[in-house]
């Protein structure tokens, strides 16, 4: 029997209410990922690739349908269990980074590893994970003092450290050029080759998406 | 400047109490009413003294004439023939004693403060004294001129605000208290032991509602400085706030965080408040070391810091809670 989904989406969507308008951002998407897969996502903006992202990520709550991350139904879930599903199945690697500007590297990283409840050591294949990123020699430093290419090495770092079930990647070249962004791709996909680690990623971007096992296109709020 | 207000109020009794211990008398005799910071009248009569040194163990008794100026000062009237005999007189500095009418002498505070120099002109109760000494502090009071002219500027002619006795044994003091207390009933009696020790800030009415009312201003001041220092930074921080619930802060993380952040800052704040007060000690010893003397008073150090931190910790309960209940990804777009 095979292994069933790691991400199962039937019949999501999303209603925001804009004052009196309601501004339908998913109308019914049906998504499957596979434990160790890469898939991108792929869809100009407006197409709600990057609402699907933050339900996946347990942000925001969806309108109605069913998600099933690692087992779990997002559906009804209350807001602990988001920051707990966060915490412990879902790690995030962002467009700009979001890595906490008054910490070094080592601590954007460790702070995470706090909240996750982990030792306060890396663990050796977590010491491995930043060879491969390239950041050893950057650990100390704060994100200012960084380029753009090692804050999002340091970012990816920071989204494997309480090894989650599933990566989520929000245009993760999107301040990036191309040399830049080549190279995390890379990395990325080498994360999910050596390590099975599978990776959701959002880009509005073909060439990034050719990185992936598999590419989802989306528009107006529905997968195509 | 809860500290700094509380050593002023310490400092400025303290050295009222200094002054009074430096007179050398054993006894002092105060008009009825009179408050325990200050004269504002001569309602006795300058035959007192000479009726007080008949009584049994009283060696000699001293009257003088107070006269408040402006703020803190007071100049005071005084017989130096009188004073010498009961203290062995002023040490002076600089000049000497009170010649002419219209001679003054001022302690090297007073004269440091108004950068006084023998021969200067000082016009007081509308009047123009030749500055002809200056004397070492400590003793009755800054100001000081000749008794009859002060009664006579103010039309005071004969009376007295206050009497210092001397008597023949210290060990005789409160004997002499006791009785004086009962021929002059009304009057304040006190031994100058009894007086000092009246001198704090429970004991002056006036000042413990003062101090009272300059803490409550400060916890006031206090909390909306914190509040919106506090309300401030998480706005600022609404980003990495939620950075933090995108990796899975619980919101008792953050508020933990939250409230640990805001005890430091409170507690290294009332760190800086007390060195802050040496700076106004210093700045008060050498620009104003006659009206104003600040103390530091230890016992309020845990005090002031309470207040802060409790301050700090109740200004940052809104403002934190605000925080945990936004959006994720409000605040992950939050430039």
């Amino acid at each position: 029997m095979s292994e069933p989904p790691i991400i199962e989406v039937r019949g999501l969507t999303k209603t925001y209410q804009v004052g009196e308008v309601a501004v339908h951002a998913l109308r019914g998407v049906d998504l499957e990922v596979l434990k160790g897969e890469f898939v991108a996502i792929i869809g100009a903006s407006g197409s709600g690739k990057s609402t699907l992202f933050h339900i996946l990520g347990g942000l925001t709550p969806m309108t109605s349908g069913t998600v099933q991350i690692n087992g779990r139904d997002l559906a009804g879930m209350t807001n602990s269990e988001r920051t707990e599903l966060r915490k412990t199945t879902v790690g995030f690697v962002f467009q700009k980074y979001n890595l906490l500007p008054t910490l070094s590297a080592e601590d954007n990283i460790r702070i995470v590893q706090y909240i996750g409840g982990r030792e306060a050591m890396f663990s050796p294949s977590f010491q491995e994970i930043l060879k491969l990123l390239g950041i050893t020699d950057r650990m100390k430093h704060k994100p200012r003092a960084l380029s753009g290419g090692q804050q999002q090495r340091v970012a990816i770092a920071r989204g494997l450290v309480n090894s989650p079930a599933i990566l989520l990647a929000d245009e993760p070249t999107g301040n990036l050029d191309s040399e830049n962004s080549a190279a995390v791709l890379k990395l990325v996909k080498d994360l999910n080759r050596r390590l099975g680690q599978t990776i959701l990623m959002i880009t509005h971007d073909a060439d990034a998406a050719n990185y992936a096992d598999r590419i989802v296109k989306m528009r107006d709020g529905r997968i195509v | 400047m809860i500290l700094t207000l509380v050593g002023v109020s310490h400092g400025t009794l303290d050295q009222s109490a200094q002054r009074a211990r430096g007179v050398g008398a054993d006894i002092w005799f105060r008009p009825p009413g009179s408050s325990a910071i200050g004269l504002s009248s001569a309602p006795m009569s300058d035959k007192i003294p000479a009726l007080l040194m008949k009584e049994p163990h009283v060696a000699f008794a001293m009257g003088t004439m107070v006269q408040p100026l402006s703020g803190f000062d007071a100049m005071t009237g005084v017989d130096l023939e009188d004073f010498r005999r009961l203290n062995g007189g002023f040490h002076f500095l600089k000049g000497g004693p009170l010649i002419n009418d219209n001679d003054v002498i001022v302690d090297e505070y007073y004269a440091q403060q108004k950068n006084l120099h023998l021969g200067d002109t000082l016009n007081l109760v509308n009047h123009d004294w030749k500055l002809v000494g200056i004397f070492e502090s400590g003793k009755l009071s800054r100001i000081c001129v000749k008794l009859q002219v002060l009664q006579s500027l103010t039309s005071n002619q004969g009376r007295l605000s206050q009497i210092f006795l001397k008597v023949d044994d210290p060990k005789h003091a409160q004997a002499v208290v006791d009785a004086l207390r009962i021929k002059y009933h009304g009057y304040q009696i006190y031994t100058m032991e009894e007086f000092t020790s009246m001198l704090s800030i429970s004991n002056v009415g006036m000042l413990k509602s003062f101090i009272a009312v300059v803490i409550g201003v400060a916890v006031v001041v206090g909390f909306i400085v914190v509040f919106m220092a506090m309300y401030t930074a998480v706005l600022e921080r609404t980003r990495e706030i939620g950075i933090l619930k995108a990796v899975g802060g619980s919101s008792g993380l953050i508020l933990n965080i939250l409230f640990r952040e805001t005890l430091l800052l409170a507690l290294l704040g009332s760190a800086v408040g007390i060195l802050l007060t040496y700076g106004t000690q210093w700045l008060m010893k050498h620009a104003v070391p006659a009206s104003l003397v600040q103390e530091t008073v230890y016992d309020w150090w845990p005090i002031a810091a309470g207040i802060a931190v409790a301050g700090a910790l109740l200004g940052a309960i809104v403002p934190g809670v605000k925080a945990v209940k936004q959006d994720v990804t409000e605040a992950l777009s939050y430039e």
